[in-house]
């Protein structure tokens, strides 16, 4: 199956970008209200295992990278997507397509307080219960 | 000395707890007991059940979920109890001091006995330790 | 050797009454009706440190020694995926790391493989029930230990790993005592496989439990032998080589098996070590001269990942640079973080003596399996804590014995 190429296809416009940065590294970007579809191509029809995200404060907002291996020819598909919002940062969670997603998100949330709509489960994983609300350990401190 | 002190010198019965350790000093606490090392043959044992212990070999940088539980089993191990610190993290948090999730030292937190230091400490360094811990107990140098 | 099998010894002292440790969330809160496990609250969070957070504060050569610290089993895999993270970066192991260092790598990473599945192999020997396993797999460690510290000085966190190469040779000298080493576990490693493969207690105890569908471990992402007990072709060493791998000259296979049960897992470890004994055994002999050193100095910006087979499964690193000489980004994602939480359909459905031993199938932290609650969804009442349950665990295997002594 050639992934890069069906990729490309069914997205068409909506990748904004599209990075190879080595053979076994292709990072591309969409706009953030494609994440689902996007993922869902990924994991549903293409097959890809979803290895992890990484979350990260940026300059204008924030930043997630949904990470996809194709294991068969060891490619990582890097998904970036921008949320441009400092105050609220939201996001369509990913967790309805797959369960392994549930914890991923809500460590990103706990982290850089990040709302991801529609996650069943979006409480602490990783802190105390009693951890304030208002304290993101992952965000650079004002 | 007390007649459970006294008891203690020939016979120690730990209850491990980890309060936020990265299980290097909890493997090597169980090394103790396989063949290798056998403390048994000193009459040192591991206990499942606090209620039993004699002394608690605690690991871990103190990371704050772990911490009130690791305060309650203190409470509930019969007194007197004798605590002893295992591992770069419960002496000093290690380098995880600089860490938001990580308060006090296991020293400001609970009274300490026995610190053996390492990353994790060899199990000769565990062994050492508790026969200086012993000695002490029995007013020995 | 005699005396030592004779040392049957029950570590396990059976509890007394319950305590208020109720309100403590545990780590693993099975609910259950009767004998049957119906939910499980999967709590995590005990042993967060923030080292993710620490890592952004420190440069890029302080970070090894950060990151052997997050879990003392898997020593080498998070500095190692680290380094290829950032190696990535600069331009793919293959190009920045010297030939002789790829091998050494390849060999301290099997070595640890050999010792995490004997430690597990361990536990999960007492666990069943089977105390002389435990004791005979961690006698044997020690050799695999011992190898670690004539390598690198420590029989845990070896230090080993640095961006461009390692930071330790391996003596001329030494090379044949590593050999003997090694040739000494292959005995050990097949009497393991025998007895798994033969051992019809053992069979009937581990066959059919804790199983982990095919379909569950594609969903929950599973990986590592969790994921090829059920069938998963995949294995980092071959689906994106490092080290030795990247040359081709190791002669291996990946090991896959079907059932998804806890048998399968336990076998697809076993055979894992004697294949690493013989990578390890290839990587000695065709270990070149050379510098174990590319002598990195700056890393610009960009980003990178780097990602091992460690032995839980996949372990993966992001970094992001910024040109200065700290990461700007360091996501960690360890291998149980993905394989723990499928405990949530592997563990459901099954028997409360057989939920230790499921729990344990994935190999997470030891620590984690002594935070174990078991609660009486009717009533809500904690009835059991951890030690009871292995208690239980070991008590099913008997009853087996039992079973086969009459039938």
């Amino acid at each position: 199956m050639k992934i890069k190429e069906t990729i490309k296809e069914k997205l068409g416009k909506k990748i904004i970008s599209w990075e190879e940065k080595s053979s076994r590294r292709i990072y591309f970007s969409v706009d953030k209200s494609d994440v689902y579809e996007t993922v869902r191509l990924l994991f549903k029809d293409l097959g890809l295992r979803f290895s992890t995200a990484s979350g990260m404060q940026t300059p204008a907002g924030f930043e997630i990278l949904y990470h996809f291996s194709f294991d068969q020819a060891g490619e990582l598909y890097s998904l970036r997507v921008e949320i441009n919002d400092k105050e609220r940062p939201e996001i369509d969670a990913i967790t309805p397509l797959f369960p392994a997603a549930e914890w991923v998100e809500r460590e990103i949330w706990e982290m850089l307080g990040i709302n991801f709509k529609g996650h069943p489960n979006l409480k602490r994983l990783l802190l105390a219960d009693d951890w304030p609300d208002d304290k993101y350990p992952l965000r650079r401190s004002s | 000395m007390s007649s459970k002190i006294n008891a203690l010198t020939k016979s120690i019965w730990v209850f491990h707890v980890s309060a936020g350790s990265c299980n290097n000093c909890d493997i090597e606490i169980l090394d103790l007991f396989t063949p290798r090392h056998d403390v048994e043959r000193f009459g040192i044992q591991l206990v499942g059940s606090v209620r039993h212990a004699d002394a608690l070999l605690i690991t871990g940088a103190m990371n704050k979920k772990a911490v009130p539980r690791m305060k309650k089993i203190y409470e509930q191990a019969p007194k007197p109890c004798v605590v002893v610190a295992v591992g770069q993290c419960a002496l000093s948090r290690h380098m995880f001091r600089y860490s938001y999730n990580v308060d006090e030292p296991l020293d400001k937190i609970l009274p300490v006995d026995l610190y053996i230091p390492g990353c994790p400490p060899k199990p000769e360094a565990m062994i050492d330790g508790i026969v200086k811990l012993v000695n002490k107990l029995k007013g020995k140098k | 050797m005699n005396h030592e099998l004779k040392m049957s010894h029950k570590i396990i002292v059976p509890i007394g009454p319950y305590h208020p440790l109720q309100e403590e969330p545990e780590f693993f809160q099975l609910y259950v009706e009767g004998e049957k496990v119906v939910d499980i609250d999967i709590v995590i969070g005990y042993n967060h440190r923030g080292i993710e957070k620490i890592c952004e504060g420190k440069h890029y050569d302080q970070i090894p020694y950060a990151v052997e610290r997050i879990c003392g089993i898997c020593s080498s895999s998070h500095p190692y995926a680290y380094v290829l993270a950032v190696e990535d970066l600069l331009g793919g192991e293959a190009t920045v790391v010297p030939e002789r260092a790829l091998y050494i790598r390849t060999i301290i990473d099997e070595l640890q493989r050999i010792h995490s599945h004997l430690l597990w192999l361990g536990l999960a020997g007492h666990f069943i029930g089977y105390n002389t396993v435990w004791m005979w797999a961690w006698k044997y460690r020690e050799p695999v230990l011992d190898m670690f510290e004539m390598i690198s000085g420590n029989r845990n966190n070896y230090a080993m790993f640095k961006i461009g190469g390692i930071r330790r040779d391996i003596k001329d000298e030494d090379v044949p005592l590593l050999k003997k080493t090694l040739d000494e576990l292959l005995p050990a490693l097949e009497m393991f496989r025998g007895a798994v493969m033969d051992d019809p207690v053992i069979q009937a105890r581990l066959k059919g439990a804790g199983t982990l569908t095919r379909e569950q471990a594609i969903e929950w992402c599973v990986v590592g032998p969790t994921a090829r007990a059920s069938g998963i072709n995949m294995d980092v060493r071959r689906d994106e080589p490092y080290g030795a791998f990247l040359l081709g000259a190791i002669d291996w296979n990946v090991v896959l098996r079907k059932e998804g049960d806890v048998y399968a897992k336990t076998l697809v470890r076993i055979i894992e070590m004697q294949d690493s004994v013989n990578i390890i055994r290839q990587c000695l002999k065709k270990l070149p001269k050379g510098p174990i050193d590319a002598d990195v100095k700056d890393i610009p910006p960009g980003e990178g990942i780097g990602r091992v087979e460690a032995p839980r499964g996949e372990c993966i690193h992001y970094i992001k640079s910024d040109g200065t000489n700290r990461p700007v980004r360091h996501k960690i994602r360890a291998p149980s973080f993905m394989n723990v939480a499928s405990d949530k359909v592997a563990a459901v459905g099954g028997t409360i003596s057989d939920a230790t031993l499921t729990l344990a199938a994935v190999d997470p932290c030891y620590c984690c399996t002594e935070r174990v609650a078991v609660i009486n969804k009717q009533d809500n009442k904690k009835i059991m804590n951890g030690w009871d349950l292995v208690r239980l665990c070991q008590e099913k295997t008997n009853k087996i014995k039992e079973g086969m002594l009459d039938g």
